[in-house]
C-alpha cells in the first residue's frame, strides 16, 4: 500500500521511533470524542450554576457499571499482552470477555437507569437527570462501538490476523477501550462530586 | 495504490469512477471540495441576492418572483419568513460550506502531502469519507431549501426556542430538522478532515522537513485543524442536546415558554446554555474560517514580493497564539445576555489581546512587502487585498470587543460590517489568491491574467460598496435582520444607502461570473503551465504537471532549508527551492560547517535595518528559523 511504500521510501534514512501515523490518528480522535464530553459537563456546570435545579441521589447502578468497565480494562490488557507472546488462545478468550464485559457494561447502565426511573428521575423532566441520561447515553453508544471493534478483532483472532507481528489492530481497540473506561471514570466521579 | 505503481505510474489503470468519483487522490479530492464549495458560493450568494433586493426595493413588486419562488414570492413580494430563511441559509452556507470546507478543504487537501513531501495523506481512505460526507451534508442542506415549510430560519447560529420548538416559525419545522442531520453529517467530514490533516503534518514530512522548515500555510492548516478537533465535538454536543429538545421533550434550552398565549409544560432549561456551547465553536469557528486564508496570504505575499516572509517565528507564533485565544473569547458574542460584568470583563480583555498576534501579521506582511520586487499577478493582488481587508475589519473589531460599545452596537448593521469585511471577504479573498496561484498545480494551465485583474479590481470595489456603508447604519442603530424598515422613521432615512448597497451587491456578484468562466474555461484552453510558474521555493513545484499518483515519479525530495529564500544576495537565481543542497550554492551562501552561524550571515541580507530588525526580534527570541 501507499504507506508501504512511504516508509520503504525513508527507510535508509535513520529516523527516531514515531508513533505510527494510524495510531496518532487515534489519539487525537480520542481527543475529539473527550471534547465532546467536556462540552456535555461544562454544560452541565453552567447549567447548574443557574439554580432551578432538582438535587438527587445517583443510584448505585453506577458503581456496579464502574467495576465491569475496570475489570474489562484488565482483560482488555491481557489480550494485548498474549498477544505479543502470540499465545493466540489467550487472545480469544481475552478478547472475548472484554467483548462481554462490555456488554455487562452496557446491562449494568440500563439497569442503572431503572433505578433512576425508580426515584422518579426521567428523561423527560428537569435538565439534572436529562444530563445524567444522555451524558452516560452517549458514553454508553461509543461502548457498544467498541464493543463492535472487539467482536472484529475476535473474528481477526480466528483468521490469524492478530499476532506478534501485527499488533497495530488490536493495540488501536485496547487504546479506544482503555480511553472509554477513564472516560466512564471520570463521567462517573463528575456526577458523583454533582449529586 | 501499490509499491509498483508508484514507479509505473504510466500503466495505472484507474476506472471513470475510482479516478474522478470515489478518488482517494489528495489532488483529486481537493478538486472535488473546491468545485462543491464554489456550487454552495454560488448558491449562497444567490440568496442573499434575493434578500438584499427586498432591503433595497422593500415596496416595490417583482412578478418574476412569484414563479421563481411560488409562495414564498407571492405577489412578486418576498415573504417574511422566507426572508429570514434566506438569511440563515446564506450564512450557514458561506461559513460552513463555503469558508469552511471550500476553504480549508480544497487548500489542505492539495497542499499538504505536497508541501511536506508527502505521497498522499495518512489515511486516503478517510479523506475520501470526509468528502463523501460533506457531499451529502451539502445535497440535504440543498434540499431543505425545497421543503414546503421553508428552510430552517432561525440565524446560522440557531439560538433556541426557534430552533428548539418545531412549531415556533415554519422553518422549526423540517427545515430545522434537515439542518441539523446536514451540520452533524458535516461536523463528522470535518472532524475526519481535520484527523487526517494533523496525523500527517505531524508525521510524515519529508526528510529535512523540520517544523520550522514548513511554509506558513501547513502552519496554518494545523492550527486550523486543531482547532477544528477541539471545537466541532462541543457543537455536536449542542446539538444532541437541541435534538433532544425538538424531538423528545427534554428541557435543556427551554424554560417557561408560551406559544400563542399557551404555556409549554418545559422547564429548567437555559437558552443562555446553548449559546455557551455554541459559541465555544463559534469563535473558534470564525479562526477555522480565517487562518488557511492568513497562510495562503502568507505564501503568496512572500513568492511574489520576492522576498523572504518577515518574522516567521512570528507568523507561527501568532497563529498559535491567535489558535489558544480563540477558546477563551467565546462570551464576547453574548454580552447582552445579562452576563456577570466582571465577566464581561474577563472576555473583553481577552477580545482585544487577540489584536496583538492579528496586528503582528499585518505589521509581518507589510514589512514582507516593503521594499519587496513586487509581481502584481492575480494571486497577489487578492493576498493584498486580503490584508487590506483584514485590516479595515479588524479595526472595527476593537469596537465590537469593548462590552460598553457593543452593548449598543450588537445586532445591528455595525456587526454584519465587522464580520463580512474581516472573517468573509477576507476569508473569501484568500482562497480566491489560493485558486489564482495553485490552479497550475491542480490542473496543469494557467488562467487568463487580464480577467484575473478585471475580476480582482470589480470584487474589491464591490465589497467596499457593499460591506463599508453599513457601519454608518449600524452606528445609527439600524438592526440586522430585519424584514423592511420602512415602518421606522430614523430607519426609513437609510432607504437610498440600502438600494445603493444593493446594486453593488448585485454588480459584486456579476463580477464573479467572470471568475466562473474564467476558471472553467482555462481547464480546457488555458495555456499550459511550466512546472514552476511563479519560481517558488516550495515542495508542490518539484512535482510534474502532469498531476500522477504518489505525486513524485521517483523518490520524494529531501529539503535543505527553509521555504522563503527568496532574492538571496549572491544566489545564482532570485529564489533557492528548499530542495537544493547547501553544497550547490555559491561558497560566500553555504552554512559554516563548525559553529552556528550568526543568522544574519547566511540568507538574509545583511544591510543595517535587516541587522537592526534581527537584533531587536532576538529580544523576543524570534529569532529565524
Amino acid at each position: 500500500m501507499m504507506e508501504a511504500a512511504m516508509q520503504g521510501n525513508m527507510a535508509p534514512v535513520k529516523k527516531r521511533q514515531k508513533l505510527h501515523p494510524k495510531e496518532f490518528l487515534m489519539w487525537v480522535f480520542l481527543v475529539s470524542v473527550f471534547m465532546i464530553f467536556a462540552g456535555f459537563t461544562s454544560g452541565y456546570i453552567v447549567r447548574r450554576a443557574d439554580g432551578n435545579w432538582v438535587e438527587f441521589v445517583l443510584p448505585v447502578g453506577f458503581l456496579y457499571s464502574t467495576i465491569l468497565v475496570v475489570l474489562s480494562s484488565i482483560s482488555a490488557q491481557w489480550a494485548l499482552i498474549q498477544a505479543r507472546k502470540d499465545n493466540l488462545d489467550r487472545v480469544k478468550v481475552g478478547v472475548g470477555i472484554t467483548a462481554l464485559l462490555g456488554i455487562a457494561f452496557i446491562l449494568a447502565q440500563l439497569n442503572a437507569f431503572n433505578q433512576l426511573v425508580e426515584i422518579g428521575m426521567f428523561l423527560v423532566g428537569n435538565p439534572s437527570g436529562s444530563f445524567v441520561y444522555i451524558i452516560t447515553g452517549i458514553h454508553a453508544l461509543h461502548l457498544v462501538s467498541a464493543i463492535i471493534v472487539m467482536f472484529v478483532i475476535f473474528a481477526n483472532v480466528f483468521r490469524y490476523r492478530v499476532h506478534s507481528k501485527n499488533l497495530l489492530g488490536i493495540r488501536l481497540g485496547t487504546i479506544y477501550w482503555h480511553f472509554l473506561g477513564i472516560l466512564w471514570i471520570y463521567l462517573y466521579i463528575f456526577l458523583l462530586i454533582m449529586n | 495504490m501499490s509499491h509498483n505503481h508508484e514507479h509505473h505510474h504510466d500503466h495505472h489503470q484507474e476506472s471513470f469512477i475510482s479516478k474522478y468519483i470515489f478518488s482517494m487522490d489528495h489532488k483529486m479530492i481537493a478538486k472535488q471540495y473546491l468545485i462543491t464549495g464554489m456550487i454552495m458560493a454560488v448558491v449562497a450568494a444567490l440568496l442573499s441576492l434575493l434578500f438584499r433586493l427586498q432591503l433595497g426595493w422593500p415596496e416595490d413588486t417583482f412578478p418574476w418572483l412569484e414563479s421563481l419562488l411560488g409562495d414564498w414570492g407571492k405577489g412578486g413580494r418576498l415573504d417574511p419568513n422566507f426572508y429570514l430563511a434566506l438569511v440563515t441559509m446564506h450564512g450557514t452556507l458561506m461559513v460552513f460550506f463555503v469558508l469552511t470546507a471550500g476553504l480549508s478543504g480544497t487548500f489542505s487537501n492539495l497542499l499538504i502531502p505536497f508541501q511536506i513531501g508527502a505521497r498522499d495523506m495518512a489515511s486516503p481512505f478517510m479523506n475520501m469519507l470526509s468528502y463523501w460526507l460533506f457531499f451529502l451534508s451539502s445535497v440535504i442542506m440543498l434540499v431543505s431549501l425545497f421543503v414546503e415549510s421553508g428552510p430552517a430560519a432561525a440565524g446560522w447560529t440557531i439560538y433556541p426556542p426557534l430552533s428548539a420548538l418545531p412549531q415556533a416559525v415554519p422553518g422549526s419545522g423540517l427545515g430545522m430538522t434537515l439542518w441539523l442531520i446536514s451540520m452533524t453529517l458535516f461536523i463528522a467530514s470535518s472532524l475526519m478532515g481535520s484527523l487526517n490533516y494533523i496525523t500527517t503534518i505531524l508525521n510524515m514530512r519529508t526528510v529535512g522537513m523540520k517544523m520550522t522548515r514548513m511554509p506558513l500555510t501547513i502552519w496554518s492548516f494545523l492550527t486550523t485543524s486543531i482547532l477544528g478537533v477541539l471545537s466541532f465535538p462541543v457543537l455536536l454536543a449542542a446539538a444532541v442536546l437541541l435534538i433532544f429538545d425538538r424531538s423528545f421533550g427534554t428541557s435543556f434550552y427551554l424554560s417557561d415558554i408560551f406559544i400563542a398565549g399557551e404555556a409549554l409544560n418545559r422547564q429548567g432549561g437555559s437558552p443562555i446554555l446553548f449559546q455557551h456551547l455554541f459559541w465555544f465553536l463559534g469563535h473558534p469557528e470564525v479562526y477555522i474560517v480565517l487562518m488557511p486564508a492568513l497562510g495562503i496570504t502568507s505564501e503568496v505575499i512572500a513568492t511574489n514580493a520576492r522576498k523572504p516572509i518577515f518574522g516567521y517565528r512570528a507568523m507561527v507564533g501568532s497563529l498559535l497564539g491567535i489558535s489558544f485565544l480563540s477558546f477563551i473569547v467565546w462570551g464576547h458574542h453574548m454580552f447582552v445576555t445579562g452576563m456577570n460584568p466582571f465577566l464581561g470583563n474577563v472576555f473583553m480583555i481577552l477580545t482585544l489581546v487577540i489584536a496583538v498576534p492579528s496586528a503582528v501579521k499585518t505589521f509581518n506582511y507589510l514589512a514582507t512587502l516593503w521594499k519587496g520586487n513586487i509581481r502584481f499577478t492575480p494571486a497577489m493582488l487578492f493576498a493584498i487585498g486580503l490584508v487590506s481587508l483584514f485590516i479595515s475589519g479588524g479595526l472595527t473589531g476593537i469596537y465590537l470587543g469593548n462590552a460598553a460599545l457593543d452593548i449598543n452596537l450588537h445586532d445591528t448593521y455595525f456587526v454584519v460590517a465587522h464580520f463580512h469585511l474581516v472573517m468573509g471577504s477576507a476569508s473569501m479573498f484568500g482562497m480566491l489568491a489560493g485558486v489564482y496561484h495553485w490552479y497550475p498545480k491542480m490542473f496543469g494551465k494557467l488562467m487568463n491574467e487580464k480577467l484575473g485583474y478585471l475580476h480582482f479590481w470589480l470584487t474589491f470595489a464591490a465589497v467596499y460598496l457593499v460591506f463599508f456603508p453599513m457601519h454608518f447604519m449600524g452606528l445609527d442603530g439600524v438592526p440586522r435582520r430585519y424584514y423592511n424598515f420602512t415602518g421606522f422613521e430614523y430607519m426609513s432615512e437609510w432607504m437610498d444607502l440600502n438600494r445603493f448597497i444593493s446594486v453593488s451587491a448585485i454588480l459584486g456578484s456579476a463580477a464573479q461570473l467572470i471568475f466562473i468562466w474564467n476558471f472553467f474555461y482555462s481547464i480546457r484552453k488555458g495555456k499550459d503551465a511550466p512546472q514552476n510558474p511563479w519560481n517558488s521555493n516550495t515542495l508542490e513545484w518539484t512535482t510534474p504537471v502532469e498531476r500522477i499518483h504518489g505525486n513524485w515519479p521517483g523518490e520524494i525530495p529531501h529539503v535543505h532549508r527553509w521555504p522563503y529564500d527568496y532574492s538571496v544576495p549572491g544566489a545564482p537565481q532570485d529564489f533557492i527551492p528548499q530542495t537544493v543542497k547547501d553544497d550547490d550554492l555559491p561558497e560566500t551562501l553555504r552554512a559554516p560547517k563548525v559553529a552556528p552561524a550568526p543568522e544574519h550571515a547566511t540568507a538574509e541580507a545583511s544591510t543595517t535595518e535587516t541587522l537592526l530588525f534581527s537584533r531587536f526580534l532576538n529580544l523576543f527570541g524570534l529569532k529565524r528559523a
